[in-house]
């Protein structure tokens, strides 16, 4: 049977193929796909897990347990994965275990970039790549397979473009009806890492490898391609693609396993070519595998170490550096110069919980930096606005986009839960200002709450706002422990944030109603004076998730008289209409918002008659 | 087997992925190698939506390269102006009048431009730009997600495959209570996208 599948979803029917028993994650882009994949067969256990360290202990644990298990993150995602990444590593398991690793090169939707390539080699795991969906589908049982032969888990790397490209699956295989039964094989010198047990496993890691090095050189889906004789190609991952659609008569060598790498079959290849280049996406992983073999070779001199390649890119490079003549252009792009046209900016959308709260903050004395002139007509100035009042460390999430016009209400994002001891060491520093840690409900659940614990432990007065959407929402609208649905759509019991932050020794918790403009303003302004640590949880529903809407609201023109204070929210359903401010109906979600006419000063916005 | 490259852009919430599921799908079931992929951006919603498909006989790159865009599909024409420097020369662009504003032309001197001004950029490079008259067909048809389908029936004129092959991957894709305004959608689309294309004809023979 042929299907068109994107490389998540290979990998997932790869694994349940594979007969994966238990699988875990936090959602990430590019990697959510994966786990939602899987959480539609009833014959496997998934969960969305507090964040990607407990989803990888738990595999880790079903694979002690005797059974095929999994874990699948976005690349910054094993970052904080990497404590149990190591641990397994050293350990081995007992029923296999593969971990996924979507890294995201372009930052599509991400804070950072980063080759998690070095992992492998850093925790002396092998590591396999696939090209495309193809691969991806097969290459999971590969990597169950060694994971149980070498006793070690694998890392599985896929990138934006192979996780989510869709190609053509031949899906040959079914689930396996026996699996091997859950057991736990008593073994504390394997599990258990005291020190001198740990020793041991350092010998067994190292002959781990020689033994894996030897493995792949016979590895089926290292593909050597024989061509014109004068340059080789080496590749990997969606980077093979590009390859050979820029280099069309070369000859190239795709590699799968790209740790360890099967170096007898790069010398054969270096050896029937003339010339050896790499083409590799981010850092020089494959380049410097080969210059270690001593073979003469090229790559990161002309193609990008920073950011996504594409075909274009590719063919760019190599003819720069002479590789191709300019003339291989299939197409010359006409040089035309090109148009200036209107840009479309990622926005908080139309009844988005976190526009009053992002609001609130940075009219209640934020550091300014929107210029007059970026309104049309600007005439009042909210009377409370002070300059540099409030310091406001940000997290990971859709209230982020508050960093841009016409909001301009955040100050740092680092990485997940990174808001709330940011504004603690702050607070610390003994900086003039006072300093308010935005984070979301499941970034919160994630990694907000040891730093939590830790304003009350060492006597902090930061006040926390928990942006609460009920959602995972930028990742698309995933359950978390805080919302009390599974990964498969069940009831399951609900962490009440309130309770949770009154059970760790806050006594200031306060809940508001996130489209209450008024009342957030009065509370943060109470919690920012106080003299010890509050949280304020701003709760409301995310309107793409919850689609109750109102009665759309309409602006009395008669009223209006174009001062546009409600286009400081950034609010998309607003915009101006001959020179007065005018309301989107097919976007506004109405009276459960209202958070534009609670701005008006002159009430000219209202419920329209319908 | 002619290779098919179909760039389709819009933004988001107006039905792109689907819609270039469909088309991918399309050209795997009728034997060709196919490969899509899809930009999505931040935004969960009212970001812009990019969707390459390719049909051919063996596919490598998920990515069409600048330039060589046969079918450049619009459905927002902000969008396909944008992405105007994709089509090759003597490429189609098929474009939806549905006109969405972005927030940054609010006080901005960079005005929304209009069809003439976007036809002007396209053909720079296409030898053909069709606007297709989407708003009209989903307020006739009572479906106001039928976007996607008026732009499916238009690109089906271009696409010489049999009709049936559209309207099952329609039908398959689906709730059934949306199949019957989706199937008036694209015929309708296709109907227009017929005629305009006839008539150009007519004009340069």
């Amino acid at each position: 049977m042929i299907q068109l599948l994107s490389g998540n979803e290979a990998i997932a029917l790869g694994a349940y193929h594979a007969g994966v028993r238990v699988a875990c994650a936090y959602p990430g882009t590019p990697s959510t796909e994966i786990l939602e994949y899987l959480a539609r067969f009833d014959d496997i256990y998934t969960e969305w897990s507090t964040n990607e360290k407990v989803a990888l202990e738990v595999a880790l644990g079903a694979a002690y347990g005797g059974v095929r298990a999994m874990a699948s993150m976005k690349h910054v995602g094993l970052n904080v994965a990497s404590d149990p990444f190591f641990a397994a590593s050293t350990t081995g398991i007992d029923g296999g275990l593969v971990v996924v690793s979507c890294d995201d090169p372009g930052e599509h939707s991400s804070q950072g970039e980063q080759d998690n390539r070095h992992y492998a080699k850093f925790a002396k795991v092998p590591m396999l790549e696939p090209a495309d969906s193809q691969e991806a589908y097969e290459l999971m049982e590969w990597a169950f397979n060694i994971s149980e032969e070498f006793d070690t888990s694998v890392l599985l790397r896929s990138t934006t473009r192979i996780s989510h490209c869709k190609s053509v699956v031949h899906v040959d295989r079914e689930r396996p009806v026996a699996l091997r039964p859950p057991h736990f094989n008593r073994s504390p010198s394997k599990y258990v890492m005291v020190p001198t047990y740990a020793r041991l496993r350092r010998q067994v890691m190292e002959e781990r490898i020689v033994r894996l090095r030897a493995y792949v050189e016979d590895f089926p889906l290292n593909e050597m391609l024989l061509a014109d004789r004068k340059l080789g190609v080496i590749s990997s991952g969606v980077a093979y693609q590009y390859a050979r659609e820029v280099f069309k008569d070369a000859s190239h060598l795709k590699l799968v396993t790209t740790y360890p790498v099967p170096e007898n079959l790069i010398r054969r290849f270096a050896r029937e070519v003339e010339r050896v280049i790499v083409i590799e996406e981010l850092d020089p992983v494959l380049e410097e595998e080969v210059r270690l073999l001593g073979i003469p070779v090229s790559g990161k001199e002309f193609i990008p170490i920073i950011g996504e390649l594409n075909p274009e890119i590719v063919e760019n490079s190599v003819i720069q550096a002479g590789l191709l003549p300019a003339s291989a252009k299939m197409s010359p792009v006409l040089s035309t110069s090109a148009p200036e046209l209107p840009a479309r900016p990622p926005l908080l959308c139309a009844g988005c919980p976190h526009i009053a709260a992002e609001f609130a903050l940075r009219r209640l004395g934020f550091y300014n930096p929107c210029t007059l002139e970026d309104l049309p007509r600007e005439r009042k100035i909210p009377a409370q606005l002070k300059k540099s009042g409030l310091i406001i460390t940000g997290d990971i999430g859709c209230y982020t986009l508050g960093v841009y016009a016409p909001l301009y209400a955040m100050d740092t994002t680092a990485c997940m839960g990174a808001s709330i001891g940011q504004a603690l060491g702050l607070e610390k520093a003994g900086v003039p200002n006072k300093v308010v840690a935005v984070i979301g409900d499941s970034t919160f659940v994630h990694s907000g709450i040891t730093p939590l614990v830790d304003i009350v432990y060492n006597q902090g007065h930061t006040t926390v706002i928990i942006l609460d959407n009920e959602t995972t929402a930028m990742t698309g609208h995933q359950g978390h422990p805080g919302t009390g649905i599974s990964v498969k759509g069940t009831k399951t019991q609900r962490v009440e944030l309130e309770k949770l932050a009154r059970g760790i020794g806050i006594n200031d918790v306060n809940v508001v109603d996130a489209f209450d403009l008024a009342a957030i303003e009065s509370t943060v302004s109470r919690c920012v004076e106080s003299d010890e640590p509050s949280v304020i949880i701003v709760r409301g529903a995310c309107p793409t998730l919850v689609r109750t809407t109102g009665t759309p609201l309409e602006v009395d023109s008669e009223k209006c008289d174009s001062c546009f204070a409600c286009l400081r929210i950034g609010c998309p359903a607003i915009s101006v209409l001959e020179d007065k401010a005018w309301i989107d109906a097919g976007q506004c979600v109405g009276s459960v918002c209202r958070i534009c006419a609670q701005l008006c000063p002159q009430e000219a916005i209202a419920e329209g008659n319908q | 087997m002619k290779d098919v490259n179909v760039l389709m852009v819009g933004v988001g919430g107006q039905g792109v992925i689907l819609a270039s599921d469909a088309v991918g799908e399309i050209g795997m079931n009728n034997g060709y190698d196919v490969k899509k992929s899809d930009s999505l951006g931040m935004a969960q919603r009212g970001g812009s939506v990019i969707s390459h498909v390719r049909w051919g006989e063996r596919v490598f790159s998920p990515m069409i390269k600048k330039g060589e865009v046969d079918f450049l599909l619009g459905f927002e024409q902000l969008e396909t102006a944008r992405w105007s420097p994709y089509l090759k020369s003597g490429g189609v662009a098929i474009v939806s009048d549905v006109v969405i504003v972005p927030v940054s032309v609010i006080g901005s001197a960079v005005a929304y431009p209009g069809w003439e001004e976007v036809k002007g950029i396209l053909t720079q490079h296409a030898s053909e730009a069709y606007l297709i008259p989407a708003n009209r067909i989903v307020l006739e048809v009572g479906n106001p997600r039928a976007l996607n389908m008026v732009m499916l029936g238009a690109l089906s004129v271009f696409l010489e495959l049999k009709e049936d092959v559209w309207i099952e991957s329609i039908r398959s894709k689906l709730p059934s209570q949306f199949v019957e305004s989706s199937l008036k959608a694209f015929s309708m689309g296709a109907d227009e996208a017929r005629a305009m294309r006839q008539a150009m004809m007519a004009r340069s023979a």
